[in-house]
């Protein structure tokens, strides 16, 4: 049995072939080339040919039917090197789906509207409320600015007020925002809100001009969020509507053996399939160049984010105006003139195929991708909270500041994974690299362990999960991701120095190490991922590790292909300044044997 | 497989003789202006359509403090009604005219909709004109009735990396001897005002100040300090989607952030072209479907260009002899000359493995640079 999965990116369509050999499912090859939506080719499928070609390449596995001109591929098997069973596909060309979100308050229906479209895969452009401060006809400009491929409407307890909501929906009817598509294109609508105003709404939103889709009330009442539906709907429409606007898409799509999904929401159903199978919690990151896609699985909860222009190519330069300069330098333990580091990354967003040739600038990226996460995680727990029906004000230039523990249902104790990907993360030349980027930017706490993709395939297992959810998630846990290891931290502060608690690590062949870890240090035990071993930690009162301040805790952990890392920074990490921050960077970076020996010797002198 | 593997980058155009097409389109349908065969100029308008006007909801009754099915009872004007900024629209008057409360029109349009539902009224400003010009001189190759025109002309075109502010046209004026100087607020003088001016390798903070006083309408340079500019614009850039910047001229960059000299071959076509009108853009999205900032220097068929002489624009094939400039550090801006295209993958500095290019740089040194840094200037 043979399956071909693409992704159509806004750039590069990526296409991967799984096949089974024996008993075994494996990743057998890829191929990519790039996108062709825009003109002269104006037809994706003509893009997923040439991907596919290079897959045929590899493997000599002949999976195009060459007997017609438009792409066909030999399905079924055909036994030998011909033919595959299933072909899947996700789709993030076009930049994605973009969506408007509407509601009447905005910590209550508009946030969940926000949960709604950013599970669909959506990119949000601007959240509408009636309490968001802003007058009338600025909301309208703003709307007819956006021009978003789909708007979504709530607000409103079923049975409850009806004025508030018809008010928003009546703005975005007036404003009447041009699609990006065409002028036969009707903008299509979700409504989600009060269900008692679903005939106004009808009466707002022409036919002429727009689709409207009426679901359940995703807020039925203030303290329910029910968000699938409403979901469901935004995906529906997407097909219907964007996909179908984009060129070749029709095409493509009689080839599929299910729909098409945007990349970020295969994403984040394949890292959810994972943590529903494992009953785990864990949290995914997809580092791209224009967007960071933040991925939780919590107590059974799910919610994917999206920060739409932070990235590391394209939105590059965004990161730095977001984080600032100096949250930047203060992992880069180089003499770097501003200049010359503000420099390196705007050259980087004019030109971001562009890769790093240097040392220098490998570790100014790595820096920058640290605070990306950062922020984009920042993002996600401003949305990861438990509803409330009042709550603390707070602006939309808020959601990338620290979101105090408290506030969010995530507890980073109890994150059992974290899983990155996307390029700068999987292209990392050492995967201690990419390790210490997630630990740095996540600051787990307690036994977490970390992974990422080895080849970027997230999405294609996700789509493949409606169908064969067993098969792909077997290749996801097998081949595609790598375990660079388990983080060990605690939470709490003190002095660079100070004792954080006594460590013992008892290996399966009964043989014991003991060490004391401190403050401001990291260490690093290479351990294969097919070894566990017993981890004791006792640490002092103002260390917890889990369990408590002072807890003695225990547990079986795994290495990986960094190892086990002992992380003795506190939680939160707090760099000091000057030449102490500078030769502190640079014992990390030693210990964690990230970059090569001639490099780290020479800047720690 | 050969030793030898050819490689593909998308390079920016700079071209001294080619054909340039472009499409002029109204916002929304509308009136087209020209005809086909029709010679059209830089600000010649093509076309033009009246855009409806910003719609304005006045809550009326919760200005009044009435039920809102009630709003009726109370409005002055009806649907249709043309209203002037300051009109009474609607009044609200009890206990015999002690009480009294109004609500006034806020901008100046026409009532679209009184909503009983909402208690709002909604009043739309009026149409505004919208015209588009030609932005280049050449001509009508094709109408879209209502929508668009296509023009043509032949035209030495340069594509920047990074622009700011839209579209202009003027005379080109080098104000610098060689594409590594650097245009000071010295070299600015009166006679620069509404002319393009170019520069060399970079352009100060000075230099920027001085032509927006000088009412210059462009610059075209190598590169500029970053801090000098986010100073010059007031803000930082964060993405790189500009165009709509109001700083008084456009300033295309040709090599990007810091001191780059302006690559030889565009500094000559620039100064070949001296004198001559052109239009520049800064319009820029580095995003897919990528826009970069250009100049357009329209040519009399013929005479600069006869239609065997003008160039196909394509994505550039790097061969060996290519000669490229690489655009990353540490060697960003460098120019040299493909001597090698191995196929294997190559560890550099940062110790990944990826697909090289051996160049020879012009001090005689061979470098090996990854491919996806190169920018090719010419085959």
């Amino acid at each position: 049995m043979f399956i071909l999965a693409t992704d159509v990116g806004s750039t590069t369509t990526k296409a991967r072939f799984f096949g089974k050999v024996g008993d075994e499912w494996h990743f057998l090859a890829s191929g990519e080339a790039p996108t062709t939506v825009e003109k002269p080719v104006e037809d994706v499928t003509k893009g997923v040919r040439n991907a596919v070609k290079e897959v045929e390449e590899l493997t000599g596995h002949k999976i195009i039917d060459n007997s017609s001109e438009e792409l066909k591929f030999i399905m079924p098997y055909r036994g030998g090197k011909e033919g595959i069973d299933v072909y899947v596909s996700t789709s993030s060309a076009g930049g994605g789906l973009q969506m408007l979100v509407a509601g009447v308050v905005k910590n209550i229906t508009a946030e969940s509207a926000q949960r709604a479209a950013l599970g669909a895969g959506a990119i949000i452009m601007d959240v509408l409320a009636v309490d968001d401060g802003r007058e009338s006809y600025e909301k309208i400009n703003i709307v007819r600015f956006l021009r978003p491929d789909m708007v979504l409407i709530a607000g409103g307890t079923d049975g409850g007020d009806k004025i508030h909501v018809k008010e928003i929906a009546e703005i975005i009817a007036m404003a009447k925002p041009r699609p990006r598509f065409g002028a036969s294109f009707k903008l299509p609508i979700v409504y989600a809100g009060n269900k008692d105003a679903r005939d106004d709404i009808k009466n707002i939103f022409t036919q002429d001009y727009f689709d409207l889709r009426i679901v359940d009330n995703l807020r039925p009442q203030i303290e329910i969020e029910r968000v699938e539906p409403a979901r469901n709907a935004i995906l529906e429409l997407f097909m219907e509507h964007v996909m179908a606007h984009a060129p070749g898409y029709e095409k493509l799509l009689r080839l599929t053996s299910t729909e098409i999904m945007p990349t970020p929401a295969a994403e984040g159903l394949m890292i959810r399939v994972f943590a529903e199978a494992r009953n785990v919690n864990v949290l995914g990151v997809g580092l791209g160049g224009a967007t960071t896609n933040i991925y939780s699985y919590f107590n059974g909860r799910f919610l994917r984010t999206v920060s739409a222009n932070i990235g590391m190519s394209y939105s590059i330069g965004n990161v730095l105006k977001e984080a600032g300069l100096d949250n930047i330098k203060r992992w880069i333990p180089l003499d770097l003139s501003d200049d010359v580091i503000t420099s390196i990354i705007y050259n980087k967003m004019i030109r971001p195929t562009t890769i790093p040739m240097t040392l220098t600038d490998l570790m100014v990226e790595h820096a920058v991708a640290r605070e990306a996460i950062r922020m984009g995680f920042n993002h996600h727990k401003y949305l990861a909270r438990e509803l409330k029906g009042i709550k603390k004000e707070r602006t939309i230039s808020d959601i990338f500041e620290e979101v105090r523990g408290e506030e969010t249902y995530i507890d980073m104790k109890r994150i059992d994974y974290i899983i990155g990907t996307g390029g700068l993360l999987s292209r990392a030349p050492r995967r201690a690299q990419s390790m210490m980027i997630l630990i740095d930017a996540f600051q787990p706490i307690g036994f977490t362990y970390i992974m990422q993709d080895s080849v970027f395939m997230i999405p294609h297992l996700g789509v493949l999960t409606k169908l064969y959810k067993d098969i792909a998630l077997r290749i996801f846990e097998k081949e595609c991701l790598i375990p660079l290891g388990t983080v060990i931290a605690a939470r709490g502060s003190g002095n660079l120095g100070d004792v954080i608690g006594d460590v013992t690590l008892e290996h399966s062949n009964g043989k014991k190490e003991f060490f004391t870890l401190h403050v401001g240090e990291i260490r690093r035990v290479e351990i294969q991922q097919s070894e566990e071993v017993t981890v004791t930690v006792t640490p002092t009162k103002s260390f917890d590790f889990g369990v408590g301040f002072g807890k003695k805790v225990s547990k079986k952990v795994r290495g990986g292909v960094v190892g086990i890392i002992f992380d003795g920074r506190g939680r939160p990490i707090t760099l000091p300044q000057g030449n102490e921050r500078v030769n502190l960077l640079w014992s990390w970076f030693k210990n964690m044997n990230m970059y090569p020996e001639d490099f780290i010797k020479g800047g720690a002198e | 497989m050969s030793e030898e593997s050819f490689a593909y980058t998308p390079g920016l155009i700079t071209s001294s003789a080619t054909l340039v097409t472009k499409i002029r389109a109204l916002p929304i349908k509308g009136e087209i202006l020209v005809k086909q065969g029709d010679n059209v100029d830089f600000d010649t308008i093509i076309g033009r359509c009246h855009l409806e006007g910003t719609p304005y909801i006045v809550k009326v009754s919760e200005i009044l403090g009435i039920d809102p099915e009630e709003i009726f009872k109370y409005m002055t004007v009806k649907v249709g009604d043309k209203v002037s900024r300051g009109d009474i629209i609607a009044k609200y008057s009890a206990f015999l005219g002690l009480m009294k409360r109004s609500v006034i029109a806020p901008v100046n349009g026409v009532i679209e909709s009184i909503n009983e539902l909402t208690g709002h009224a909604v009043i739309r400003e009026p149409f505004k004109l919208i015209e588009v010009t030609a932005y280049i001189r050449g001509v009508v190759k094709r109408i879209i009735p209502g929508e668009a025109v296509v023009i043509e002309t032949p035209a030495a075109y340069i594509q920047g990396i990074i622009g700011f502010g839209g579209e202009r046209h003027g005379a080109i004026s080098v104000a610098v001897s060689r594409p590594d100087e650097i245009l000071d607020e010295k070299k600015l003088n009166e006679s620069h005002a509404e002319k393009i001016v170019v520069g060399g390798s970079f352009v100060t903070y000075e230099a920027l100040i001085k032509a927006q006083k000088l009412g210059v309408r462009g610059i075209i340079v190598g590169g500029v300090n970053i801090a000098d500019l986010e100073k010059f614009l007031g803000y930082r850039i964060g993405v790189a989607i500009t165009g709509r910047e109001n700083i008084g001229f456009t300033l295309i960059l040709t090599e990007g952030f810091g001191r780059l000299p302006m690559s030889e071959r565009a500094f000559n076509i620039l100064k070949q072209n001296e004198g001559k009108e052109a239009a520049v853009n800064g319009t820029t999205q580095v995003r897919a479907g990528v826009v970069r900032p250009e100049v357009v220097i329209p040519l009399k068929r013929g005479v600069h260009a006869g239609e065997e002489e003008i160039e196909l624009l394509s994505e550039g094939r790097v061969k060996i002899g290519s000669i490229v400039r690489i655009i990353r550090y540490p060697y960003f801006g460098a120019i040299g000359t493909v001597v090698g295209l191995p196929v294997e993958l190559h560890t550099i500095e940062t110790e990944s493995p990826v697909r090289i290019l051996k160049i020879r740089l012009q001090n005689g040194s061979v470098v090996s640079i990854p491919r996806a840094n190169i920018e090719i200037i010419s085959e």
